[in-house]
């Protein structure tokens, strides 16, 4: 039965491993200018981690297999080095594995977070509520007008609460449904919950941020292949959680500069 | 008898979570199957048995709180921490019976007021068992069972932290003052460290989520506003809230939420590492070196607590400052299997059903462990963070994991706790199906979440997730399989109970104090006698009369292996 068992944890390492080396199952391309140092961590990662665990599989299975159901007669030895080697080896391989993961998966982070956007960076505000993503681009004068919370309602389609009978600001904001963003060119998005908590999450991007009701926080990305993809709700929100998407439209700044007049034009 | 109650409660809650886990499981791999019987849970959740989307997020905050507060915390911890604590360390009983008894009987009125839930109001509340703000305080204006559901919750849970404080007194009060004659802290056996240091843990993160449910409440019932910021605007209505902080609550429910899942999982490796040696017929490497890496794992534990947050946005430089610590605990939970597994070099390994959950234990604590790599880098966990991966990882390391020792601790101490043993054939039979079955479930969620599927759906709408459903499917059926399996395990527990084979003192040849007392331990559990202890706990692998190993409590002198003073 020992043998079984130590056959049975061989098997299911290496089955457990075979989709992650042939890619089976793997995040769609990435279409971001910071997206490639997450997927080099994510492989490093991988690497040492799959190691770690086949390893640790097979040495279990391996004194399973020699050292269960020996006779009365067999002697019990202990591992020559003792305790001693293995606190050493553990904190000599993890930790150099923690320090390079450590200091390497920095720069992946400071890319995104830690880095202000550039200053001809295009900004878009993007509104989650229950169940739903609204954007806002600020008009020809390049400044949001201020939200009236109390003016909100899905009725009359003032999803923002905007008051562009007052507002001079507002008056050329265009709100969408659907974000278009041109391509290679920077978005700085300004991330606003109008309820409760909500996340945006675009996988091709690489960017997964928190909506923080009563916080409004910041993201910069630069999207580098033209195409349409999924922004999804990541942080539960409630019933409609599940259903809660947008588009990202990433255009040609051509394409791009017609379709932001036509939703001008509807407002 | 306190111990019995705590598992009995556990058990009745373990299979109640599993049964959630099936409704949802057959829900995600065929949205529109008819449940049957599901009607019957709820008014309106499931009409005609179908789950409804906010059903569906129903039942899975109760699945979770279920099973991490009233299984994984109350079995490994309270149920043979209570029953075995005390006889390890030679005591008569807990220093405070009173208090001991309080603690079990408030956690069950905890568990009452949970279930409660289902049937009063609106259902129970659907935001998960983190119940991140401010979904938890604005009220039933955010979806079914938010109003009078989450207050149950925070009631129900607020009511475990009471118990749970009780307890942990009492384990605290026990290891250091009732410990017999002879028995040194280091004489004592690895799961009465565990306990203790458990019990530290829940001392100081318990007390901190009891508050933090009271001010929950209170924005509920006294309309303050803690948790709730201004201009909030749910269905157009612009909510009588301002000025709270919805972070505030993540960073309290993590500071305890972390410590927490090594409340769930340091027992197991305590009562592991005491099963192994036991069948192993030797001692591990170091039982000084197991001791401080789970101190070592409890102290970190509080100081990682934000790698739940990191595209929280809270500051991104506290980000790296949470990951550091994080990557860093990796180092003690190493040690400790690198122990467990070269332990294994030359023992005689005996195989049971007991050795046999426990060697699956080590195996899933690895494969858990190591996706924990992933998750506390915060750049990848941009791409991880809210997946499938995460969902893999906590199920393995902390769920399955943990589940694996409480069956382990089931198949080791059931002969001393009911006198009978439990037929060895159904309990292999249970491992096999529950080892593979396990791992059929919980391997493919760390695919799914790679490839960047969202937890917490209740069914897959968007275009990217369509191709991964067959991988949902699989999934769903190997649970249904794995979680029948368990009735095996049921059957067996309740059979042997009564028509079992009457337990010696000392089925497995073991050296401490519970295998030197009756079979079941009497009240007093040494029936009015004081056992000295003469040697350390595990003397293994040595000539005496009795055969290969001596026991604590005997006063015979064999030449025995060093001796951890």
């Amino acid at each position: 039965m020992a043998k079984f068992f130590a056959i049975t944890i061989l098997v299911i390492a290496i089955l457990s491993a075979i989709p992650i080396l042939r890619h089976t199952w793997v995040a769609p391309e990435d279409i971001s200018t910071h997206g490639h140092l997450i997927d080099e961590q994510m492989s490093e990662t991988m690497a040492e981690a799959g190691i770690a665990f086949l390893a640790a599989q097979f040495i279990l299975a391996l004194f399973i297999w020699q050292f269960s159901s020996r006779g009365p007669d067999a002697k019990i030895k202990s591992f020559p080095g003792g305790a001693k080697a293995l606190v050493i080896a553990a904190l000599l391989l993890v930790g150099a594995e923690v320090l390079a993961l450590g200091v390497f998966g920095v720069k992946a982070w400071a890319n995104v977070y830690l880095t202000p956007p550039s200053a001809n960076a295009m900004p878009i505000q993007v509104q989650a509520g229950q169940f739903a993503f609204y954007f806002r681009y600020p008009g020809p004068d390049g400044t949001f007008g201020p939200l009236h919370p109390e003016l909100i309602s899905e009725g009359t389609q003032n999803f923002f609460g905007l008051d562009t009978e007052h507002d001079a600001d507002s008056k050329d904001d265009v709100v969408t449904a659907e974000m278009a963003i041109p391509v290679n060119k920077e978005i700085h998005l300004l991330m606003h919950a109008k309820d409760v908590g909500h996340s945006f999450f675009v996988r091709e991007l690489r960017v997964q941020q928190d909506f923080v009701p009563g916080l409004d926080v910041s993201l910069h990305f630069t999207a580098t292949k033209v195409g349409k993809y999924e922004i999804v709700c990541t942080q539960l929100c409630g019933l409609g959680h599940y259903n809660m998407k947008a588009y990202l439209n990433v255009l040609s700044q051509d394409d791009f500069n017609d379709w932001l007049k036509k939703e001008a034009a509807m407002q | 008898m306190i111990g019995k109650q705590y598992y009995a409660l556990a058990l009745v809650a373990a299979l109640s979570g599993m049964l959630l886990s099936w409704f949802m499981r057959i829900h995600l791999a065929w949205t529109n199957a008819a449940i049957p019987g599901l009607q019957l849970l709820s008014k309106t959740g499931a009409p005609g048995g179908v789950m409804t989307p906010d059903f569906y997020l129903q039942l899975m905050t109760m699945h979770g709180t279920i099973m991490v507060f009233f299984v994984l915390t109350t079995a490994p911890f309270a149920a043979f921490g209570n029953f075995f604590l005390p006889i390890q360390v030679g005591a008569e009983d807990m220093p405070f019976p009173r208090i001991n008894m309080s603690s079990f009987w408030v956690t069950f009125l905890a568990f009452v007021v949970l279930m409660s839930s289902f049937i009063l109001g609106d259902g129970p509340t659907l935001g998960g068992w983190t119940q991140y703000a401010p979904l938890n305080s604005v009220g039933s204006v955010a979806g079914p069972g938010q109003g009078l559901g989450v207050v149950l919750w925070m009631t129900s849970i607020a009511l475990f932290c009471v118990g749970q404080l009780l307890g942990s007194l009492n384990f605290i009060t026990t290891t250091l003052d009732l410990r017999v004659k002879g028995m040194s802290l280091m004489r004592l056996p690895l799961s009465a460290w565990a306990w203790f240091i458990t019990s530290c843990m829940g001392l100081t993160a318990f007390a901190v989520l009891l508050p933090a449910c009271i001010l929950v409440i209170l924005d509920h019932v006294a309309g303050t506003s803690f948790f709730v910021p201004s201009n909030s605007v749910i269905n157009d209505q612009l909510q009588p809230h301002s000025g709270g902080s919805t972070l505030l609550w993540q960073h309290l429910f993590w500071f305890f939420g972390h410590p927490e899942v090594y409340i769930a999982i340091v027992p197991g490796i305590g009562i592991v590492s005491h099963i192994l040696i036991t069948n192993m017929r030797k001692q591990m490497l170091s039982q000084r070196v197991l001791i401080y890496c789970m101190g070592a794992l409890a102290v970190l534990s509080y100081m990682v607590y934000g790698h739940h947050m990191f595209v929280s946005g809270m500051n991104p430089v506290s980000a790296l400052a949470f990951s550091f610590p994080t990557l860093v605990i990796t180092i003690p939970a190493t040690i400790i299997v690198l122990i467990w597994v070269f332990s294994l070099y030359g023992s005689k390994l005996r195989i049971n059903s007991a050795s046999l959950f426990a060697l699956g234990f080590v195996s899933m604590f690895v494969s858990g462990g190591v996706s924990g790599f992933f998750l506390a880098q915060p750049s990848i966990d941009i791409m991880l963070h809210a997946t499938y991966f995460v969902v893999g990882h906590f199920h393995m390391v902390m769920g399955v994991a943990a589940m694996f020792g409480i069956f382990a601790a089931t198949y080791f101490w059931f002969p001393k706790m009911s006198g009978r043993m439990m037929n060895e054939t159904l309990g292999k039979i249970h491992f096999w199906l529950s080892f593979v079955g396990t791992y059929c479930v919980f391997m493919p969620f760390h695919y799914l979440g790679m490839a960047g599927n969202i937890r917490r759906y209740s069914s897959f709408p968007d275009d990217f997730l369509q191709p991964l459903i067959p991988v949902h499917r699989w999934i769903t059926v190997a649970a249904l399989i794995t979680g029948a399996a368990q009735l095996i395990f049921v059957y067996n527990l309740i059979h042997s109970r009564f028509r079992g084979k009457p337990a010696p003192d000392n089925p497995w040849e073991a050296t401490s104090l519970e295998w030197s007392t009756a079979t079941p331990p009497p009240w007093d559990n040494f029936g009015g006698k004081h056992p000295v202890v003469y040697h350390d706990p595990y003397q293994y692998g040595v000539r005496s009369s009795v055969g290969d190993y001596v026991m604590q409590a005997s006063p015979e002198q064999v030449k025995t292996e060093h001796e951890e003073k």
